[in-house]
């Protein structure tokens, strides 16, 4: 293993060849401890990411565990009602809140971060992506506290203004699910555009040579080209979207309720992760364990969603020469 | 050939037709631009909306009233006395203890006029916010704000003020939002970003070197990739949880401080938020540290072989000097994350009412976006005030350092 770490391949060469001959100093490969003890760090640092793959497993698996051994699973995943002080664990309110926001989010932040990407790669001269480009880094870097401040102080009032006072709650899901849909539009379009520039300029020639308008080169050629990226963008978001938390917890409410109705206040998981361990949170108690199985549901959630997302860039990669 | 042309021309509009077909699809194509555009544009109408919003809380008009009347303090207006005279006035109204407490933290001697007539105000004349208004209101509305002070608080004193001042930053946090501050929400987010650069930094350099120089194409290495590029993608509240479990709980008495003699009673403590965020940011800062060193061209490497120096001679004199502006961009980036990460740190504990400044790695502490979850999530309007102040410093930070972040990359970008 040293051998071929510390010198290349040329060099052992050099070295047999220069066996035979008397030689006035050895070029045969000498271990050098310094050079191993160096790899040997880089080498943990590489696999401390597998630790912290393995410490998240074990850790949400265990506490999972200890909270399902008072809780059925069956309970869990179909009683409708999540209230700890009257031992009520079904993790059906939480889950819709949370499925819900991220709808709402997705109708927002997909038709909208893709267009944005079909401007930017199709359309923008330079000078004006120079400028978009910027604004939208811009947005995906704003703290998601700060969405929340936004979603509370601005969109809870303009929804309250559009639908009537007494039909939107102060805190609801609609407000907390749109502003988490601007927040992800940056990271669709991003993802998107790379995924269309990488389309060869050949196959736009082509369409342009055979009549085709702008639109029709970007829709009916460039986007099907595309489609593999666009698609993982996609459930990226979405991903990004179950997982996101301080909007929900901000702006959705702080009440596990089960309802359909995007008005209502309702605590999404990641909402209630957040409420619960914010406060003075007792060890052995049930509601410290409970918030383990819904951190695993979450997590399975994301990692299905990403690993889904790499199959199906996998189907759909049409590869170019 | 003809034929074959005549076919295909069979098979299309002609003439007038053609035109038309023509004209519809352009029509069709310059709407779609349009929508596409506006698409793009919708980013810059949520970035001004939300500044706005920020912005239109930052300033704007406070009615205010004080608790005791200053004509019962004095025959004159308070700021024509002496030093000495508000002094007295201090010593007269203040309760015993109070008064020893403020002079034991600084004498009277050594305080300013200025300072001690600040401290008549607070202390004394103790003002009380009846209202407060958004900068639009201010602006627009001030006739129909004066209306409304003069019927229902005609003692009130109305004066415009910036909720964003210097002792903002200076002061630490508290209960009453007009003397408020993000002192101590400010050095937590100061000491917790160093401490997991500290740790972060070598770490996420050595995974990058690592893969991209050392290990070879195996099953091993691949799995360590895409390990690292699903971390990328697991939500922040994940990594919180694994650092209540592992650092809080497990390596309490390492992050408590309690080996090192420094107990702070439990392990939610700066550490453990540090190396919380670490995990967090590490999956980012290696993928950026690959795609710096993958830059660094292969030609430079061949030259230091093939003037016989070692592997890791070659590493560290020519490829990281030439990474170094691209992973510090990276570096940058991930931090600029982590500043502003808040759901991991409430899960970890950070507190969100502390007074005392975090004197060390050990300490419990409190950071901007705690501050600002905390702020916002209260009822009254004043809170909203500090909040959005709180907004305004914790995004100048993430701007001033995406602006270093910028200048590094086109440096980076002129040498390239």
């Amino acid at each position: 293993m040293d051998d071929k770490v510390s010198i290349g391949m040329d060099s052992r060469r050099i070295t047999t060849s220069q066996r035979e001959t008397t030689r006035p100093f050895s070029l045969k490969k000498q271990p050098r401890l310094g050079e191993s003890i160096i790899q040997g760090f880089l080498l943990f640092c590489g696999v401390l990411s597998m630790f912290t793959t393995i410490g998240i497993v074990v850790v949400l698996g265990s506490e999972s565990i200890a909270f399902f051994r008072q809780v059925s699973i069956v309970e869990f995943v179909t009683n409708t009602v999540w209230s700890p002080q009257i031992d009520e664990f079904g993790i059906l309110p939480l889950l819709l809140s949370t499925l819900l926001t991220s709808t709402i989010a997705m109708f927002i932040a997909l038709p909208t971060g893709l267009a944005a990407a079909i401007y930017l790669s199709e359309y923008a001269s330079s000078r004006a992506r120079s400028i978009l480009k910027p604004i939208l880094e811009v947005l995906a870097g704003v703290p998601t506290v700060v969405y929340g401040y936004f979603a509370l102080k601005f969109m809870t009032p303009v929804l309250k203004a559009i639908f009537g006072e007494a039909n939107v709650n102060i805190y609801n899901m609609a407000s907390a699910g749109l502003v988490m849909g601007i927040m992800i539009i940056p990271m669709v379009s991003s993802m998107s555009e790379d995924a269309l520039s990488a389309v060869p300029r050949a196959l736009r020639e082509g369409a342009y040579g055979l009549g085709a308008t702008r639109l029709e080169t970007a829709i009916k050629v460039v986007l099907p080209a595309g489609i593999s990226g666009i698609i993982a963008a996609f459930v990226v978001a979405i991903s990004r979207a179950v997982g996101e938390t301080m909007i929900v917890a901000v702006a959705a409410g702080a009440k596990p309720t089960f309802t359909f109705n995007p008005f209502e206040a309702a605590e999404t998981m990641t909402g209630h992760i957040a409420r619960i361990s914010g406060g003075d949170l007792s060890y052995a108690s049930i509601d410290y364990n409970s918030i383990f199985a819904i951190g695993l549901t979450l997590f399975l959630m994301t990692l299905g969603l990403n690993m889904v997302s790499r199959r199906l860039v996998r189907r759909f990669r049409e590869v170019y020469e | 050939m003809t034929t074959l042309n005549d076919e295909i021309k069979s098979g299309l509009p002609q003439g007038e037709a053609a035109r038309r077909n023509v004209a519809s699809r352009r029509r069709t194509g310059a709407i779609w631009r349009t929508i596409f555009l506006s698409a793009t544009i919708i980013g810059l109408i949520a970035l001004s909306l939300l500044i706005y919003n920020v912005v239109n809380e930052v300033f704007g008009y406070v009615a205010t009233e004080y608790a005791v009347d200053p004509a019962t303090l004095s025959d004159k207006p308070l700021d024509e006395l002496s030093k000495d005279e508000l002094v007295v006035i201090l010593q007269d109204n203040m309760r015993k203890n109070a008064f020893r407490t403020l002079e034991r933290e600084k004498p009277m001697a050594d305080r300013s006029d200025s300072e001690v007539y600040d401290l008549v105000i607070e202390r004394v004349l103790k003002p009380q916010t009846l209202e407060t208004w958004t900068l639009r209101d201010s602006w627009f509305n001030k006739a129909a704000i004066d209306a409304q002070v003069a019927s229902e608080f005609p003692e009130a004193k109305l004066e415009f003020r910036s909720w964003l001042t210097a002792g903002f930053l200076t002061t630490p946090m508290s209960s009453d939002p007009l003397r408020a501050g993000v002192r101590t929400a400010l050095l937590g987010s100061l000491w917790m970003i160093a401490i997991t650069i500290l740790f972060a930094f070598p770490i996420g350099v050595g995974a990058a070197i690592y893969l991209e120089e050392y290990a070879t194409d195996n099953r091993f290495n691949r799995i360590i990739q895409t390990n690292i590029n699903n971390l990328a993608g697991v939500p922040s509240i994940i990594y919180g949880m694994l650092g209540l479990v592992i650092f809080v709980r497990t390596l309490e008495p390492l992050t408590s401080g309690r080996i090192f003699g420094a107990d702070s009673g439990n392990g939610r403590t700066i550490v453990a938020a540090s190396l919380t965020m670490m995990l967090l940011i590490l999956p980012i800062m290696i993928i950026n540290g690959q795609e710096a060193i993958r830059a660094v061209p292969l030609s430079l490497r061949q030259a230091s072989y093939g003037l016989g120096a070692t592997k890791w001679q070659t590493i560290w004199h020519h490829v990281l000097p030439n990474a170094l502006p691209g992973i510090f961009t990276g570096t940058i980036l991930a931090v600029s994350r982590a500043i502003g990460e808040t759901a991991p740190l409430i899960v970890v504990g950070a507190s969100t009412f502390i007074v005392t400044d975090p004197d060390g790695p050990f300490a419990k502490f409190t950071a901007l976006p705690i501050q600002i979850y905390n702020w916002t999530s209260r009822p009254q309007p004043e809170f909203a005030h500090i909040a959005a102040s709180a907004i305004v410093v914790l995004l100048v930070m993430l701007l001033s350092l995406n602006a270093i972040a910028v200048l590094l990359r086109n440096r980076f970008s002129k040498r390239g």
